[in-house]
């Protein structure tokens, strides 16, 4: 049985501007990648960006996925801008 | 074969490693990208790329996958660097056997394109003392949905 957490990733310049690169939530029912979003907004100061005008992505369990995608206990959540490899 | 690599890759090792593969193959396409002097501006003297380790595999995997669908490829050889790089330096390559040179081709290029906007790689640009991520290309985005 996982704990009733989510672990939330960063990368990127994401990672460096919110100064984190993993941090847990509690698992809530139901919830939302938008919910976690709205959440992580919240905490203002350079959090406020995950809502705001600039895209961010999101994979749950290193896959991608909507912001309306669910989310359960023990998923690895992963914001992060659009990618620019190659 | 996949490899997300902080060490650079020699494009012959690859090549011989794709011909001796499959007797079957009448066909090899390769592609290189080097880090160049001018991105999203002009001066560039290096690069940082970053990763999603576990994700970046599986993405790759995929289009790997989807390209074997589309084209008749026999093997197919992916690697991508991370870490600091240096003006002229390999950041990644694409090596793609076929029965026949269309294939090869398209299936390179189906590979490459949708790598730069599906597989979870950031650049950073580096130049003199100052640095900054780089944004998605729209022109790259158009690339890969000319594929769909």
């Amino acid at each position: 049985m996982s704990k009733a957490i989510l672990n939330i990733r960063f990368f990127a310049r994401l990672r460096e501007e919110l100064g984190t690169e993993s941090l847990e939530l509690p698992a809530i029912p139901g919830q939302t990648v938008h919910d976690v979003l709205s959440e992580l907004a919240s905490r203002g100061g350079a959090w406020v960006q995950l809502k705001g005008s600039q895209p961010v992505m999101v994979a749950v369990n290193q896959a991608m996925a909507k912001h309306s995608t669910q989310v359960h206990a023990g998923d690895e959540v992963a914001f992060f801008p659009p990618v620019t490899g190659g | 074969m996949i490899s997300v690599q902080t060490d650079d890759f020699d494009v012959g090792t690859e090549y011989e490693a794709l011909r001796s593969s499959s007797s079957g193959t009448g066909a090899i396409a390769t592609f290189s990208g080097l880090v160049r002097d001018s991105g999203d501006v002009s001066g560039v003297t290096g690069l940082f790329l970053e990763h999603y380790p576990g994700m970046t595999e599986q993405v790759i995997q995929r289009l790997i996958d989807e390209a074997c669908q589309r084209w008749d490829v026999r093997q197919v050889r992916v690697i991508h660097r991370v870490g600091r790089l240096a003006l002229s330096d390999q950041i990644v390559f694409v090596g793609v056997c076929s029965a026949h040179r269309a294939d090869a081709f398209s299936a390179c290029e189906f590979i490459m394109d949708a790598l730069k906007t599906s597989a979870p790689f950031w650049k950073k640009e580096i130049t003199g003392d100052s640095e900054h991520w780089v944004e998605q290309k729209a022109s790259d985005v158009v690339r890969t949905q000319a594929w769909e």
